[in-house]
C-alpha cells in the first residue's frame, strides 16, 4: 500500500482534493450537485467505454481511429435492433454484435493487410456514416426502458452511492466494472503484460514466443465490444432515439481523453468523467445566467477542451512504442 | 503500376525505436509513409475495379429496396447530364467537390490526412455569405468580397490544426475533426443569435439573400466557379510538378528526416499545406454561397467536405485526378434528387455508395489480388523491424 502511494502520491492528493471539494458542495446545494454529477457520469459513460477501446488498441500497438463509427453503427444497430424485435436484450445483443464486427474489421485491414491505421480509421467512420443515414428511419421507439437498478448497500453512501449506484443503468454499472477490469488485467495479467509487450516492442515480444498478429487482431476485435457497449448506452439509455450522426465526434473526445489520461485506464476513465463535469457545469453556469454565453458556443466546449488538452498533454505524456505501425515479421 | 524502389517505410520505424520521448504527434513520419503506401499502389485498373465492385454492391443493395438498380442508375445518370440545364447543374455541384477534394489532396502530399474539409468549408461559407449580405450594396464588389473572405477564413481554421501540429505535435486527424464541431456550433450561433442573424418568414435560420450582382455567374451553361475549379486543380499540379515548393512538398511528405537534413523547413511546409488546403475548401464555400443557394445556411452543402476525401483518394492525390473523380460524385449527388422522385429511395444512397467506393478504393490488398507478385515482394523487403 504504501509502495503504491510513494509511486502514485501526486495522482493519490489530487484525487483526495477532488473528492473532498465534491463533497463540500455536495453539502452545501444538495439538489444542484447531485444533478451536475449524474449528469457528468452519463456524459462520461461512453467516452470511459470508448476510451478503453482505445487504450487497449494503442496498448497492443493499433490505432482505432475508427472509435466513431463503431460507436455509431452499434447505436444504430441497437436501437433499430430493440425497436423492430421488440426486445432490449436483443438491441444491446445487436449493437455489441456490431461493434465487434466493426472491430474485426479494422483489426484484419489494418493488421492482416497493413493497410494504413489512420486511413483504415476514417473509412469505418464514413462507411458508418453511409450505412446509418441510408438505413435510418424516423418515428421508431424502444419497447421499453433500459432496466435501472439500485445496487444495495452502495448506493446509500452519500453522494457516490447516489451517483453511481442508484437508479442507474446497467451499462453504467458495467462501464465502471470494465474500466477497473481492464485496468488489473493491463497490470496484473499475462494478457496485459503480453498485450503491452506487443504495443512497445513487437519484435521482442515476437522473439519471446508471443504470437503478435494473432494477439493484435483478437484484441482489437474484443476492444469492438465495448465501443458497442457504448453505442448501445447513446441511443438506448441516455436517449431513447437514434439520430443521424448522434455520436458527435465522441470517438475522438475518447482518443483524447485516453492521451490526457496517459495510457491508463483509470485515469482515462478520471478523465472522461472531467470532461462530462466541464460540460455539466458551463451548462449549468449557462442556465443560471452566470454567463451569457450562446447555447450553441457552450455546446463546442467539449471539443476545445480536447484540442487544449492535447496541446498541453502532447509531448509530457509517451505514446507506446510501436503505435500506428504494421508488424512484419522478420524473414517473411 | 511501378513498384518503387525507395524503401517506403525507413521513416516510420526508426524514431519509435531511437526516441523514447516521442509524443503521439511524432508518428507523422509513419503516416507519411504508410499514405504513400497506398496512393502508389493503386493504378487505374484498382480504381476502375473498385468503382465496379462498389456499383456492384450498391446495385445488390437497391434490389433490396424494391428497385430495379439498373433503372435507378439510368436515372442518376439521365437526371445528372441528359436533362434540361442537368449538365449545368451537375457542374455547379461538381466545383465546391473538387475543391474540397483538393483541400485533401496537398495536405496529403506532405503526408497530412485533412479530414477538416468539412469545417473549413462550412464557416467560410458563413462569413462569405455574412460579408457579401454586410456588403450588398455594393453590387459585383460583394462577390470578390465573398470569395476573399472565404479565401482567408478557411486558410486561417485550416492553419490551427497546422499550427497545432507543428508547434504542439497534435495529430492533425483529431484536431481537424474537433474544428469541425467547433465550426458547426459557431455557424449555428452566427445564424441563430448571432451578428449573421437574418429575420424571415422560413423557419431555417440564415443569413440575408444576396443581390443578384453578387451572384457566381454562370456563362453559356458553364458556370465559372466550374472554370476556376478547374484551373485551381491545373495550377495545384503544376506546383506540385514544376516548382520548387512542390518538391519541398512531395520530399517532406515522403520522408520527412530527409527533408530535414536537406534542409527544407518542414514546419513551414506543413502550415503551408494547411493553409492553401483550408483556402482551397473555403473558396468552396464562397462558390456554394454565391453560386449555389445565394445566401447563407447551415445545412449548406451537406457533406461536400467529407466528399472531399474520397475524392482525393479516388483521384490517387492527383490535383487533376480530382476533376473526374469530383465529377463523379457531382453526377451522383445531383441525380440523387431525380431518383428520390422517380423510386423514393433515400437520396443518402449516395452517401452509402460513395462509402463503398471509399472503402474499396483504400483496400490495398484489391491491388495485391490484381498485382499479386510484385506488391507483396516490395513490401517484404523494405519493411523490417529493429533498424
Amino acid at each position: 500500500m504504501s509502495e503504491w502511494f510513494a509511486r502514485n502520491r501526486a495522482m493519490a492528493i489530487l484525487g483526495l482534493v477532488v473528492l473532498v471539494l465534491a463533497y463540500a458542495y455536495y453539502f452545501a446545494d444538495k439538489t444542484t450537485a447531485l444533478s451536475m454529477y449524474r449528469y457528468s457520469w452519463s456524459y462520461a459513460v461512453p467516452l470511459v467505454l470508448c476510451a478503453m477501446v482505445g487504450v487497449i488498441g494503442e496498448r497492443s500497438g493499433v490505432v482505432n481511429i475508427g472509435i466513431e463509427g463503431q460507436l455509431l453503427v452499434a447505436a444504430f444497430a441497437g436501437f433499430f435492433g430493440a425497436a423492430y424485435s421488440g426486445s432490449i436484450i436483443v438491441g444491446i445483443l445487436a449493437g455489441v454484435g456490431c461493434g465487434l464486427i466493426m472491430g474485426g474489421f479494422l483489426a484484419w485491414t489494418t493488421v492482416k493487410w497493413r493497410m494504413d491505421q489512420i486511413i483504415a480509421g476514417v473509412v469505418l467512420n464514413i462507411v458508418a456514416t453511409g450505412i446509418t443515414s441510408f438505413y435510418y428511419k424516423p418515428g421508431q421507439l424502444l419497447p421499453s426502458l433500459m432496466p435501472h437498478v439500485n445496487i444495495p448497500g452502495l448506493s446509500s453512501i452519500p453522494l457516490i452511492g447516489e451517483v453511481f449506484f442508484k437508479g442507474t443503468g446497467v451499462i453504467a454499472l458495467a462501464a465502471i466494472v470494465i474500466a477497473i477490469g481492464v485496468h488489473l488485467a493491463l497490470f496484473r495479467t499475462k494478457w496485459g503484460l503480453r498485450t503491452r509487450a506487443i504495443g512497445e516492442y513487437p519484435s521482442a515480444a515476437d522473439t519471446a514466443g508471443i504470437n503478435v498478429i494473432r494477439m493484435r487482431l483478437i484484441n482489437v476485435t474484443m476492444a469492438g465490444a465495448l465501443a458497442g457497449l457504448a453505442g448501445v448506452y447513446l441511443s438506448m439509455d441516455s436517449t431513447s432515439s437514434f439520430e443521424r450522426g448522434m455520436s458527435a465526434g465522441r470517438g475522438f473526445l475518447a482518443l483524447a481523453i485516453m492521451i490526457f489520461g496517459a495510457w491508463r485506464p483509470l485515469r482515462a476513465a478520471a478523465a472522461a468523467l472531467f470532461f462530462g463535469f466541464v460540460t455539466a457545469a458551463a451548462s449549468q453556469l449557462q442556465a443560471d445566467k452566470v454567463i451569457d454565453v450562446a447555447p450553441q458556443l457552450v455546446g463546442t466546449l467539449p471539443y476545445v477542451m480536447t484540442l487544449v488538452v492535447l496541446a498541453v498533454a502532447a509531448g509530457k505524456v509517451r505514446a507506446p512504442g510501436a503505435v500506428g505501425q504494421p508488424f512484419i515479421k522478420e524473414g517473411q | 503500376m511501378t513498384a518503387d524502389p525507395a524503401p517506403p517505410d525507413t521513416q516510420g520505424t526508426s524514431p519509435a525505436a531511437t526516441d523514447p520521448k516521442r509524443s503521439r504527434g511524432g508518428d507523422d513520419g509513419g503516416s507519411g509513409g504508410g499514405f504513400g503506401y497506398i496512393l502508389r499502389h493503386q493504378s487505374f485498373v484498382v480504381i476502375v475495379v473498385a468503382l465496379a465492385a462498389a456499383l456492384v454492391i450498391g446495385a445488390i443493395l437497391i434490389r433490396y429496396q424494391g428497385v430495379n438498380p439498373w433503372y435507378a442508375y439510368e436515372t442518376i445518370f439521365r437526371e445528372a447530364l441528359l436533362t434540361e440545364n442537368g449538365l449545368t447543374r451537375t457542374l455547379i455541384k461538381t466545383t465546391p467537390l473538387v475543391l474540397t477534394g483538393l483541400a485533401v489532396v496537398l495536405p496529403l502530399r506532405v503526408g497530412l490526412f485533412n479530414i477538416g474539409g468539412q469545417g473549413q468549408f462550412v464557416i467560410s461559407a458563413a462569413m462569405a455569405g455574412w460579408a457579401a449580405y454586410a456588403t450588398r450594396e455594393t453590387g459585383f464588389l460583394a462577390l470578390i468580397i465573398a470569395i476573399v473572405v472565404g479565401l482567408l477564413t478557411g486558410a486561417i481554421w485550416a492553419s490551427i490544426a497546422g499550427l497545432l501540429k507543428t508547434s504542439r505535435g497534435v495529430h492533425e486527424v483529431i484536431s481537424t475533426i474537433m474544428l469541425n464541431n467547433i465550426a458547426l456550433g459557431i455557424i449555428w450561433w452566427m445564424v441563430t443569435t448571432g451578428p449573421a442573424v437574418h429575420k424571415n418568414t422560413s423557419q431555417i435560420p440564415m443569413t440575408g439573400p444576396l443581390d443578384e450582382a453578387a451572384y457566381m455567374p454562370v456563362i453559356a451553361g458553364i458556370p465559372l466557379g466550374f472554370v476556376i475549379a478547374v484551373l485551381l486543380a491545373l495550377a495545384c499540379s503544376w506546383m506540385l510538378t514544376r516548382t520548387t515548393m512542390g518538391f519541398r512538398f512531395d520530399t517532406v511528405g515522403k520522408n520527412k528526416f530527409a527533408a530535414g537534413y536537406a534542409g527544407i523547413p518542414i514546419a513551414r511546409v506543413i502550415l503551408m499545406a494547411m493553409a492553401f488546403a483550408g483556402a482551397l475548401a473555403g473558396l468552396a464555400g464562397a462558390m456554394e454561397v454565391t453560386g449555389t443557394m445565394h445566401h447563407f445556411e447551415p445545412a449548406i452543402g451537406g457533406t461536400l467536405g467529407f466528399d472531399g476525401i474520397t475524392i482525393a483518394l479516388l483521384a490517387r492525390s492527383n490535383p487533376i485526378w480530382t476533376i473526374p473523380a469530383a465529377f463523379l460524385v457531382g453526377i451522383l449527388r445531383t441525380g440523387a434528387a431525380g431518383l428520390q422522385f422517380a423510386t423514393g429511395i433515400a437520396p443518402e444512397i449516395v452517401d452509402l455508395l460513395l462509402a463503398l467506393i471509399l472503402l474499396f478504393v483504400s483496400i490495398p490488398v484489391l491491388g495485391k489480388w490484381i498485382f499479386r507478385s510484385r506488391a507483396d515482394k516490395v513490401e517484404a523487403s523494405s519493411t523490417s523491424w529493429g533498424n
